[in-house]
């Protein structure tokens, strides 16, 4: 049992290695990441808003990490609604087959649209990205929201509708902010998705990158990889902070319905 | 499970409606440009110009091309090795959490372990190539204290690279499942084993482990599926040794114009991929029987 | 009269499942009624035919004279009490009593006194800041009957409203539901498969089996006089006997163990024949004759075969001569009445009017 302790916490900081050599070789004022460390500089930082194309490609993200999010939020409560509420035929089909982009190689997603996309004569752009990134944020959206529906007591809505409510006004006034911080959370989770999300964007983007697929082509430049690290660590911290907003969202979700917390985002 | 005909008609209608707009999008975003992928693999690419004329060419040169069945059976078998060498270390972490992490704590230590999953897997990727390079943080730490002399060079470009890269990677995705299946046994079942003489090494083997088989059937096929499609970590850190099938999907792609091989390779990724799924979850079919 | 609830003839399917078998039911303005059965009997399904929740495959329903065919559940003069509760969780403890007021053409003020009163009507003053899920069970409970209450429903209908407490709070509950019928003067129908809660409420009970009620009457008739072996199990506890009918007319009876007895005509179903049958009684009906008693006029010979002692009472489960299998008494313990052990001999007693038949 000790030794099961400290193999967790050693599992633990396997996961965090990566995550934490980013700021400490993003404020290091060598060019090489290595150890030793040379001496502290903000100079990386200060240099990132002065790329004109890193910014483009931030802005972008940005602009197709919202649609992203959005576009497969309103789906998901689609689909997470149509599971809890209604039996249909062919149900468990259907739900499995909606899930199968989480479980399908990127690659094979990425390179599929991209022949549909050129057979159609489309050209690429900030729209194909967001097509191929709502397809696979759905399923992780149906999976947050899934559980927020089936935790739904039924008897909710018929109380309301039994005490004089429509059918819509139902959905307005319970429904809706009952399940609110699951959608939160289901945005956030798909924002964070798509704006990290590279294979695809890597395809589909035309001739605006985005983020990732900018950081990628930075890459190759070693003289690149200190701006990188700090680039990284800006995302990475951003990444948590909307994590926990994500998360505490969901545990206040939970608080209001009264449930007890069976766990994490899966 | 029944309902009357005119209210299963309406729930139905319902239902569906609701649905329809989720499943049109996977169908259109997903079913269409798969088959578009399935017919343009019998296509062949003369520069941009497509000739429709079916042939069966791409699959027999996708089969006796060396280079292209090295390219297969390496992706598989790195998937292979990253989805035990992931499970394997998993299972612990979901077992320590689910049995001896206080209920009130648990959250907390999932939340952890979910964290750097969410974070830049472009980077996260990428700080591997760092962490493991000649002149990596490894290395330079490890010659820095006197462990070592020289670097080691094993680590990198090569298909260890990439072992450790995706273990790391898809570390969650591996732990979450087992640790469902594990806090779904119920506790007194174990009782119920050492009750009944076996020892706790026992039981572990008899009680426990079987039961937790769902989790561990769902996390392998959640870590090797996507695994054998990965195209960053075998570029960044994978050397010539270490590229895999994605690699030259993307290649014939983007860079040979050769979309029909493109598409052959990917077809038949697909079919590798979801053979050796099948397979697996028909061995292991007596462990999901009845865990619904 | 004209009743305010009138269902003629209602059926519901589900699929090939036959959940409510053509039920006629007339309930009466300011009556206490339960439905009463065991779980899976349609007496759930019927609540919510009533609701508007379930639409009858086919027969009609008419609440106050109307026909509720086609009218949502949020048009019917009707007002539920869930098992859950259903409390809004998001809401507070005014908002949830209130909520039904949304659309009423009321001034705030107004409003919010009606939710004062509903609140102190169901003993919760005082309460309607309190966030909804931060209520304990009883309090939700009245929560949701304010809620309910406070639109003045023809109708109020509780889905099993007890079913989640624990025992003393239940029996507490009971009176006050009782005590609060009377106050407001409004039908409540209460679904309950607790058969001692049925018959402590109610003004009258219908007992269910397989989407059919099997017996509707008053709780005494009901207890007393069960129309068949299944609604007298069902209802507390009765020993069955094998019998036979003699004479048809006159119900003369030979009964296993008890011998010839002559009954009257309300304690046998109507158009018996002669032939095979069966009696019941209950365990307080008959009872162990100790020295100084008076007995109730017919005695027979019996050995104790096992007893449970409960502090007030004792159960003797007795063999009696040609009886197939033992019978139940209870006695309750008083001064001089000896506790007997097992294998001790005894003297039964008991009265004939308290026998019912059941045809075969």
């Amino acid at each position: 049992m000790k030794s099961l302790r400290t193999y967790a916490i050693l599992y633990l900081i396997f996961l965090y290695a990566p995550i934490a050599l980013l700021p400490i070789f993003a404020f290091n004022d060598a060019t090489i990441i290595a150890f030793p460390l040379t001496g502290f500089t903000t100079q990386w930082f200060t240099e990132l808003p002065q790329i004109p194309a890193l910014i483009d490609s931030v802005k972008n993200s940005l602009y197709i990490a919202v649609i992203t999010a959005i576009l497969s939020t309103l789906l998901g409560i689609c689909a997470a609604r149509a599971a809890a509420k209604y039996s249909f035929r062919f149900k468990r089909p259907i739900m499995g087959f909606i899930m199968v982009p989480l479980v399908l190689p990127e690659i094979i997603v990425a390179v599929s649209l991209l022949v549909i996309l050129l057979q159609l004569g489309l050209s690429l752009g900030a729209w194909t990205v967001i097509m191929g990134h709502v397809l696979i944020c759905t399923p992780f959206c149906i999976a947050i929201l899934n559980s927020a529906f089936q935790n739904l007591d039924p008897a909710m809505e018929e109380a309301a509708i039994d005490l004089g409510e429509t059918p819509w006004s139902t959905f307005r006034l319970v429904t809706l902010p009952l399940v609110s911080p699951a959608i939160i959370s289901a945005l956030l989770i798909s924002f964070t998705i798509s704006l990290d999300e590279f294979i695809i964007a890597f395809f589909l983007t035309g001739t605006e990158p985005t983020l990732p697929v900018y950081l990628w082509s930075q890459l190759r430049f070693p003289a690149r990889i200190p701006v990188v690290m700090a680039l990284g660590t800006i995302l990475v911290a951003g990444s948590i902070l909307l994590l926990i907003l994500a998360e505490m969202m969901r545990r206040r979700g939970l608080r209001r319905a009264g449930l007890q917390d069976k766990g994490g985002f899966l | 499970m029944g309902a009357p005909l005119a209210i299963l008609n309406t729930e139905n209608k319902k239902g569906l409606a609701l649905i329809s707009a989720p499943l049109g999008y996977v169908i259109a975003m997903l079913a269409v440009p798969l088959a578009a992928i399935l017919l343009i693999s019998f296509w062949t690419q003369d520069f941009q110009t497509f000739d429709t004329t079916p042939t069966l060419n791409n699959y027999r040169e996708a089969v006796t091309d060396p280079l292209y069945r090295e390219l297969l059976f390496r992706s598989i078998r790195i998937a292979g090795l990253v989805t035990l060498v992931t499970v394997l270390l998993a299972f612990p972490i979901a077992y320590f959490i689910s049995f001896h992490v206080a209920p009130s704590r648990k959250s907390l230590w999932l939340f952890l372990i979910t964290i750097p999953f969410w974070t830049s897997y472009l980077i996260r990727v990428f700080l591997w190539k760092v962490i493991l390079g000649f002149n990596g943080v490894l290395n330079s730490g490890l010659q820095t204290v006197g462990i070592i002399d020289e670097p080691l060079t094993f680590i990198l470009y090569n298909a260890n690279a990439v072992v450790i890269t995706l273990a790391h990677a898809f570390a969650p995705f591996a732990i979450l499942p087992i640790f469902v299946a594990l806090e779904k046994i119920d506790r007194s079942l174990l009782e119920a084993s050492q009750d009944l003489g076996e020892s706790k090494l026992s039981t572990f083997f008899r009680v426990t482990l079987p039961l937790a088989m769902p989790g561990v059937v769902a996390a392998v096929l959640i870590v090797f599926i996507p695994t054998i499609g990965d195209y960053v970590t075998p570029r960044l850190v994978g050397g010539p040794d270490g590229l895999m099938i994605a690699n030259m999907i993307q290649v014939q792609f983007l860079r040979l114009n050769n979309a029909p091989m493109g598409a052959t390779l990917a077809v038949i990724a697909m079919l590798s991929v979801s053979l050796i799924a099948l397979l697996f979850v028909a061995l292991n079919r007596r462990y999901l029987r009845g865990s619904r | 009269m004209t009743a305010l609830i009138d269902l003629k003839n209602v059926n519901k399917y589900y699929g090939d499942y036959h959940a409510l078998r053509g039920i006629n039911l007339e309930i009466a303005q300011g009556e206490f009624f339960s439905l009463l059965g065991p779980s899976g009997c349609g007496k759930t399904t019927l609540l919510r035919t009533i609701a508007g929740f379930e639409a009858p495959s086919d027969g009609t329903l008419h609440i106050a004279g109307a026909d509720m065919n086609g009218v949502p559940a949020n048009a019917r003069p009707t007002n539920m009490v869930f098992q859950s509760y259903a409390i809004f969780p998001h809401l507070s403890v005014a908002e949830n009593v209130g909520f039904g007021l949304r659309k009423a053409q009321m001034s705030k003020q107004e409003k919010m006194k009606s939710v004062e009163e509903a609140l102190d009507m169901v003993g919760l003053k005082g309460f309607r800041g309190r966030a909804a899920h931060a209520l304990s069970g009883g309090q939700r409970q009245r929560v949701a009957l304010a809620r309910a209450l406070i639109l003045k429903p023809k109708v109020l209908l509780l889905d099993e409203p007890l079913s989640a407490l624990d025992k003393k709070l239940r029996e507490q509950m009971q009176s006050e539901l009782r005590r609060l019928q009377r106050q407001v003067g409004i039908t409540f129908i209460l679904v309950t498969h607790d058969q001692e809660e049925a018959l402590i409420m109610s003004d009258r009970v219908a007992v269910m089996f397989e989407g059919e009620i099997a017996q509707l009457a008053d709780p005494q008739t009901l207890y007393k006089r069960p129309v068949t072996r299944k609604v007298g199990d069902f209802i507390g506890v009765m020993n069955f006997l094998p019998a036979t009918v003699k004479d048809a007319a006159a119900i003369d009876l030979d009964v296993a163990g008890l011998g010839a007895v002559t009954i009257a005509e309300d304690q046998a179903p109507s158009g018996i024949t002669p032939g095979a049958a069966e009696v019941g009684i209950r365990p307080e009906m008959m009872s162990i004759l100790f020295e100084g008693e008076p007995d109730r006029g017919q005695i027979t010979q019996a050995t104790i075969k096992d007893r449970a002692y409960y502090g007030d009472m004792t159960y003797y489960d007795v063999d009696i001569e040609d009886a197939p299998k033992p019978i139940t008494i209870s006695m309750k313990n008083m001064i001089g009445r000896p506790v007997l052990e097992v294998g001790d001999t005894a003297r039964v007693s008991w009265d004939a009017r308290s026998l019912v038949l059941f045809s075969a």
